[in-house]
């Protein structure tokens, strides 16, 4: 039975949302404005919010003067390059527990989630120590191991509640026509598969993109990424408001688009599950 | 079936990932607790010696471990109420029949995926700047003194930034656990005569408060940590005003190089953090047997 719903009342909520996402939505709005500016236009007093001049002068000098292509390669080396690490060590994990699951593999997966609720700073000292006594402060690979590690039980977790809905039948069809375990994997799980790992790698690269607690403490120019070159703006540079918003504008860009199309992956993803 | 074949094989194929994070886990913990028993700075290397519990005594003992650990209830506190409130209200409002309900919950999710520090530091400078910010300016548009948000109210100015990045969360888990609500059954019931306000009550909020729960669990856990946005706006100042525990023991670690009492200090960070990580691993437990 269809509700009938008044036009009047729909309009009403229409409005009521639209303000509330444009205000939520504001400040994201408002960096990329500002770096389409001058910087004098950027703190002009009243602000213009779209009759300016604009242009794109402040994109040219960020991405001219501060090694900007270096922090994006370095962010793009480490979320990409964790995500595949972690996806390499993590599928046949996630499969071995969905498809042949053992009277632990309950308990391996609650182990793995609580190494997660690990706070960072209960293991700062040490891995900087590690990390400085072994050259891998300021590495990308350093980065790319760390990153690897506190995203995998997200990854094994995410990749396991997909498994999970791929009906077993198929596979004792598969085994009764006499596949073999790794033909198994590759024949008939993977092609299965793929849309979920699809959505776990994407969920993950957005998690490493923005990771800025190790990003920050374990690196300080060469390895930096974006969370960490951003940062650097917050001494007195950021009051350059252009610049500064084409910073973050470049920074979050990808991020955000990549977001829009994984929202039911991230509820997933960061609910381990608990809520689909 | 699984023969014992398959059985091996699937044992082999999860050791890497169990014995990964097993060495990630255990090493350095292990060496957090070692180092919380010394007295150890790394500005004077070689006079390491053991201590006991002295660094737990003074860690404790410091009036900035109360102020981090009032500001670290506050911020998770304060962040939490506004994000459940406010996730739960648009929540419902986003799940109303309306024109261009897709983009506007693109633009209500958007905050979620800006990295930390830009969104702390757009929000310090182009917003909360006391003279060339947003609000200073409508703030002098209609009359009133500009104030400094960060210099005077800090702690409240990190959690509406860090509330901002969350509410975002809280509403998609919350909007998604509505949709899932199955519409026959609340249709049934209103078939069945009930009203509008019982079927909200006795239907849509029973389903709505295990979502609620995860929401609440699971952003402790990341709020319990928040670092960046307090680094780059305040550095846990003026003072300790702004000062979690987080970045408490960052400070005592990474700045004081006191490595003995920064690791204490981590110690009680795991501590607090796993008293919420018990609840939230039975709720998910819970989930997974049914």
């Amino acid at each position: 039975m269809a509700r009938a719903v008044t036009t009047r009342r729909k309009a009403a909520f229409t409005l009521c949302a639209w303000a509330i996402g444009l205000t939520i939505f504001f400040p994201i709005l408002w960096t990329v404005l500002t770096s389409f500016k001058t910087e004098a236009q950027a703190i002009a007093d009243p602000p213009t919010l779209l009759f300016f001049q604009w242009t794109t002068e402040n994109y040219s000098e960020v991405l001219g003067r501060s090694n900007y292509f270096r922090h994006f390669a370095n962010s793009v080396i480490i979320s990409v390059g964790s995500t595949i690490l972690g996806l390499i060590i993590a599928i046949p994990a996630a499969w071995s527990m969905a498809f042949v699951p053992a009277k632990r593999t309950k308990d391996v997966l609650m182990w793995m989630l609580s190494t997660k609720m690990l706070p960072p700073v209960g293991v700062l000292i040490p891995i900087y120590l590690i990390f400085r006594d072994t050259g891998l402060l300021d590495s990308r690979i350093g980065l790319v191991i760390v990153m690897t590690l506190i995203n995998l039980p997200i990854i094994v977790w995410m990749l396991f509640t997909y498994f999970k809905e791929i009906p077993g039948e198929i596979l004792e069809a598969a085994r009764m026509d006499g596949a073999t375990l790794w033909s198994e994997i590759i024949y008939v799980l993977t092609p299965m598969a793929v849309p979920g790992i699809a959505s776990t790698m994407l969920l993950n690269i957005i998690l490493a993109w923005n990771e800025a607690f190790w990003t920050l403490n374990l690196t300080t120019t060469n390895a930096a990424p974006l969370t960490a070159f951003i940062a650097s703006y917050s001494s007195p540079e950021g009051l350059f408001y252009a610049k500064l918003s084409a910073a973050s504008a470049m920074a979050i860009a990808p991020i955000l688009i990549m977001g829009w199309f994984s929202q039911k992956q991230l509820v997933r993803g960061l609910t381990f599950g608990a809520v689909k | 079936m699984a023969t014992a074949h398959s059985r091996t094989a699937a044992r082999l194929m999860i050791s890497p990932a169990v014995l990964l994070l097993l060495a990630w886990m255990i090493v350095p913990l292990s060496m957090t607790i070692y180092f919380s028993f010394l007295s150890y700075n790394l500005l004077s290397p070689g006079t390491e010696e053991y201590i006991g519990l002295l660094n737990y005594e003074y860690f404790l003992t410091d009036p900035a471990f109360f102020a981090a650990l009032g500001n670290t209830l506050l911020l998770v506190g304060g962040v939490l109420v506004i994000t459940t409130v406010g996730g739960v209200l648009l929540a419902l409002l986003l799940d109303q029949p309306m024109w261009g309900q897709g983009i506007v919950r693109i633009l209500v999710i958007a905050p979620f995926f800006v990295m930390p520090t830009v969104s702390a530091l757009v929000w310090k400078n182009m917003f909360m700047n006391p003279v060339s910010g947003l609000f200073a300016y409508g703030a002098s548009a209609i009359g009133i003194e500009p104030f400094d948000f960060l210099a005077h109210a800090p702690l409240f100015s990190i959690i509406v930034i860090v509330a901002w990045q969350w509410l975002p969360f809280a509403t998609l888990i919350l909007l998604t656990a509505l949709q899932s609500l199955d519409s026959e059954q609340l249709e049934a019931a209103e078939m069945d005569g009930a009203g509008k306000i019982s079927r909200f009550f006795y239907m849509v909020v029973p389903h709505l408060s295990r979502a609620v729960t995860v929401v609440i669990l699971i952003q402790t856990i990341f709020l319990l940590s928040v670092f960046a946005e307090i680094l780059v706006t305040t550095n846990g100042g003026p003072g300790t005003a702004s000062t979690n525990i987080t970045y408490l023991v960052y400070a005592q670690s990474l700045l004081q190089f006191d490595v003995g009492g920064g690791s204490a200090g981590g110690i009680v960070a795991v501590i607090l953090a796993n008293i919420v990580a018990i609840f939230l691993l039975r709720m998910i437990g819970k989930n997974l047997e049914a």
